[in-house]
C-alpha cells in the first residue's frame, strides 16, 4: 500500500508498467543452480561433495578408458603397446566379439542370426507401436517360424509344417463355432495336436522328397553368446506374458479345478529356484522321455524359462485384476459382453496398463537370468567370456569383457525400460 | 396429517398424462428369495412391472433395494422364486443371461465407464461386440444419443476429463445405445453433487417422456413425485408398501412407510 492511497479512495492508473524481464538471479541457469545445488548449506555441502565423488571416479577411470588398446593379438601385445601406463585392453573384444555374438555358429552363415535379428524389429515393431499398419501383423505371427528357419536351418517344410499345424486349429475352430461354441475350442486344440502328432512328419517327408528346400542345418551346440540370450529371452518374454495371463485368470476362477492348478502351478514355480528347473531341464528330462528322443536343450531351457516368468507374470497381472474396481465387472456384464469379450476389451486392457512396471521388471529379470544357463553348460555370453580367459593369449583379462557384456544387456534392458514408460505415458487416459 | 412439501429440482412441468402404461408384463417377480451366505437379503419378493411403467424403489440403506434391482439383470443371483424378464426367465442358463442383459440397461451409482475408451466408444463397444452392428453404424447411434443426453461435444474425450453429472449422462447414453426395453437405475444420483442431479435427473425425465420402462433406486422423492407412476419402498429385504405417488407420500399407510418419510422429508 503506497501512501497515496491511504488517504485517496479514488484511482486511476495513467501509464501501463510494461512487461519486465525478472532479476538476473531468478532466471535460467542461476536460478537453477540455486534451487537444485546450493539451495542450504546442507545442499552445498552435498553438491561438492558430489562433484569431489565423480572427480575421483572420472581420475581413476577415465585415463584407462583414455589409453585403451583397440588392436592387438593378445593381453601381452596390449601390455607392451601401453608400455607401463594403465589402460585398458579392449583389443580382446575386437580380436573375439564374433564368439561372444555368436558363439561357434559357422562364421559363413553369421548373415542368417543377423538377418534374423534385423526381422526381429520388423515383426516386433506392428505390436509395440499400434500406429503402424496393421496388416504387418501377419508378418509377426510367421515371424517365430522364419526365425527358426533362419537360425536352424533344415528343411524348410518343418517349420511350414508347424505353422499350418496353427492355421488347421484355426481353420477347425471357424468351422466347429457355427456349431457349438465350446466344442469350437476343443477343436481348436485337438486339430493341430492331431495334426503335429500323426501328419507333420510325413508332411515333412513327402513335402521334402519332392522339393528339397531348405538352409543348411546348424546344431544347437553351436549356438552361443548374445544368440542364445536372445533367443532364449525374446521366446521366454513373448510367451510367458500370454502364458501368465492365462493362469492369472485361472486362479480367479469360479472352477475348481482350473483353480487348484493354477495355484499349484503358480506357487510350484515361484518356490523353486530358476537354477534348479534349468537342471532339471538338463539333467532329469533325459531321464522322463523316451529312450532315443533328442529333446533339444535349447528349447528345454526355453521351456522352463518361460514356465518360471510366466508364474511370476501371473502374480503380477493378478495385482493388476485385484486393482480393477468391481463397477468395471459389472458394467461389462449389465452390457451382455460375455466373459471372453469383456476379458478382452474392458478387463486385461486395463489391468495390463496397470501392470506395466511389474511386467516389465519381470521381462528385464527373464533376459538377465539366462545368464544362468551358463550353469547347464550353454555357452552365453558369460560362459564365452570364461572360455576366452581360458585362452592362454587372454588369461587374466576381465574388466574390459565383463564390461562389454554389462553394456549389451544394458542397452537392452534400457530399450525395455524406455519403452515401458512411453507406453505407459501413451495409454495414461485416467487423467487423475 | 399436513401435506408433504416436496422439493422438485426440475424447473418445468413434467406432464405425465401421455406417459402410457400398457397391459404388457415386462418384469415378473414371484416368490423370490436371496441370501447373502444366511444372511437373508430379500424375502418373499413379488412384483409385476408392466411395459411403460416408471417406478421408484426406495427404502432405507441395506433394505435390499439395490439388490432386487441387481437381480433383475442377474449381476446377483437368486436362490428361490422366479423372476421372467421380457418373457424370458432367468435361470444359470448364461444364453438366457446374456439375453436378458442385452435387453435390459443398467445405470449405476459410480456410473461404471470404461476409462481406458473414449466416450463414443464406451458407447460403440457393446452394439458393435454383442449386437454386431457394423461400426460406422454405431457411431451414428451413440452419435445421436449422446446429442440426447447433451453431451455430442464431449465424444472424444476420456470419461476422466469429464464431471460426474456428465459421466452419468454418458453412462445413461452408452445404455440406451443398446436399445434397451428396460432401464434399471441403481442411485443414480447418490454419487453427484446437487447442481448435477438435476442434469442427470433431466436426461431421466425425457427418457420417461419417451414411454421407456424404468425401475428406480433412488432417494430423489420429488422425481418420484413428478414421474413415477408407483413407488416402492422397502425395509428389510420385505416389499412394505407399494402406491401411486400422491397416495404413498400424502397418506403412507404402514407405520415404517410414514418413520421413512418423516425423517428423509421432514424438516
Amino acid at each position: 500500500m503506497s501512501n497515496i492511497e491511504s488517504h485517496t479512495i479514488a484511482y486511476v492508473r495513467d501509464t501501463m508498467i510494461p512487461e519486465q524481464d525478472p532479476p538476473i538471479t531468478e532466471s535460467g541457469a542461476i536460478k537453477w543452480l540455486r534451487d537444485n545445488l546450493f539451495s542450504g548449506w546442507l545442499n552445498t555441502v552435498l553438491t561438492l561433495l558430489s562433484l569431489l565423488v565423480i572427480w575421483w571416479a572420472i581420475a581413476a577411470i577415465g585415463p584407462w578408458l583414455w589409453n585403451t588398446v583397440w588392436n592387438a593379438g593378445s593381453l601381452r601385445e596390449c601390455r607392451e603397446a601401453l608400455g607401463g601406463t594403465s589402460g585398458a585392453c579392449f583389443a580382446v573384444i575386437n580380436d573375439r566379439w564374433h564368439q561372444l555374438m555368436f558363439g561357434f555358429y559357422p562364421p559363413r552363415l553369421y548373415w542368417r542370426p543377423v538377418l534374423a535379428f534385423v526381422l526381429l524389429f520388423v515383426a516386433l515393431s506392428p505390436i509395440l507401436f499400434t500406429n503402424l499398419p496393421r496388416k504387418l501383423l501377419y508378418f509377426s505371427a510367421a515371424y517365430p517360424f522364419i526365425a527358426y528357419h533362419l537360425l536352424w536351418g533344415g528343411s524348410i517344410w518343418l517349420p511350414i509344417g508347424a505353422a499350418l499345424g496353427f492355421v488347421a486349429g484355426i481353420v477347425a475352430f471357424a468351422i466347429v463355432r457355427k456349431i457349438n461354441g465350446l466344442a469350437a475350442i476343443f477343436a481348436a486344440v485337438i486339430a493341430p495336436v492331431f495334426w503335429w502328432l500323426f501328419l507333420a512328419g510325413p508332411f515333412d517327408a513327402t513335402m521334402s522328397s519332392i522339393l528339397p528346400l531348405g538352409l543348411e542345418f546348424v546344431r544347437s551346440d553351436r549356438f552361443g553368446g548374445f544368440l542364445i540370450s536372445l533367443v532364449i529371452g525374446v521366446t521366454g518374454i513373448s510367451l510367458s506374458l500370454p502364458l501368465g495371463i492365462l493362469l492369472a485368470l485361472g486362479r480367479q476362477s469360479d472352477m475348481v479345478f482350473v483353480k487348484s492348478v493354477c495355484v499349484i502351478f503358480i506357487e510350484f514355480i515361484r518356490g523353486v529356484p530358476l537354477i534348479t528347473l534349468l537342471f532339471t531341464a538338463s539333467l532329469l528330462l533325459n531321464y522322463f522321455l523316451p529312450p532315443g528322443t533328442s529333446f533339444d536343450l535349447i528349447l528345454r531351457v526355453i521351456i522352463m524359462v518361460t514356465l518360471f516368468a510366466a508364474a511370476y507374470m501371473a502374480e503380477v497381472i493378478r495385482g493388476g485384476l485385484a486393482a480393477l474396481p468391481r463397477g468395471q465387472y459389472e458394467a461389462a456384464d449389465a452390457l451382455g459382453l460375455d466373459y471372453w469379450k469383456a476379458q478382452r476389451l474392458i478387463i486385461m486392457p486395463q489391468a495390463l496398463k496397470i501392470s506395466i512396471p511389474g511386467i516389465v521388471n519381470t521381462f528385464i529379470g527373464l533376459f538377465k537370468d539366462t545368464t544362468l544357463v551358463v550353469f547347464i553348460g550353454l555357452l552365453d555370453p558369460i560362459g564365452l567370456s570364461n572360455a576366452i580367459r581360458a585362452d592362454t593369449d587372454w588369461q587374466g583379462i576381465y574388466w574390459e569383457l565383463f564390461i562389454f557384456i554389462g553394456a549389451l544387456f544394458f542397452v537392452f534392458c534400457f530399450g525395455i525400460s524406455r519403452y515401458s514408460m512411453y507406453l505407459e505415458r501413451k495409454l495414461k487416459t485416467d487423467h487423475r | 396429517m399436513t401435506e408433504p412439501v416436496i422439493e422438485i429440482p426440475i424447473d418445468r412441468k413434467i406432464d405425465t398424462s401421455h406417459m402410457k402404461v400398457t397391459d404388457e408384463v415386462a418384469i415378473q417377480i414371484t416368490g423370490m428369495n436371496k441370501w447373502y451366505g444366511t444372511f437373508h437379503v430379500l424375502r418373499d419378493i413379488n412384483m409385476t412391472v408392466n411395459r411403460g411403467e416408471r417406478i421408484v424403489v426406495c427404502g432405507p440403506s441395506g433394505s435390499g433395494k439395490s439388490t432386487l434391482i441387481r437381480c433383475i439383470n442377474r449381476l446377483e443371483e437368486h436362490q428361490k422364486g422366479q423372476i421372467i424378464v421380457d418373457g424370458t426367465e432367468l435361470t444359470s442358463d448364461l444364453k438366457n443371461i446374456d439375453k436378458v442383459r442385452s435387453e435390459v440397461g443398467m445405470v449405476f451409482q459410480h456410473f461404471n465407464l470404461f476409462p481406458h475408451l473414449t466416450i463414443l466408444e464406451n458407447c460403440t463397444l457393446a452394439p458393435i461386440w454383442v449386437r454386431k452392428v457394423p461400426k460406422r453404424e454405431a457411431e451414428e447411434t451413440a452419435m445421436h444419443f449422446l446429442e440426447k443426453v447433451k453431451i455430442p461435444e464431449q465424444a472424444l474425450k476420456y470419461p476422466g476429463q469429464l464431471s460426474g453429472g456428465q459421466q452419468q449422462r454418458v453412462a445413461i447414453a452408452r445404455s440406451l445405445c443398446m436399445k434397451p426395453r428396460i432401464m434399471l437405475f441403481d442411485e443414480p444420483t447418490s454419487a453427484l453433487d446437487p447442481e448435477m442431479i438435476k442434469e442427470v435427473l433431466d436426461t431421466m425425465i425425457a427418457l420417461a417422456e419417451e414411454g421407456m420402462t424404468m425401475i428406480c433406486v433412488t432417494h430423489e422423492m420429488g422425481f418420484a413425485q413428478a414421474v413415477a407412476n408407483r413407488v416402492v419402498f422397502m425395509d428389510q429385504g420385505q416389499i412394505v408398501e407399494q402406491n401411486e405417488p400422491r397416495a404413498f407420500f400424502n397418506n403412507p399407510k404402514s407405520e415404517r412407510t410414514k418413520l421413512f418419510l418423516s425423517q428423509i422429508l421432514g424438516h
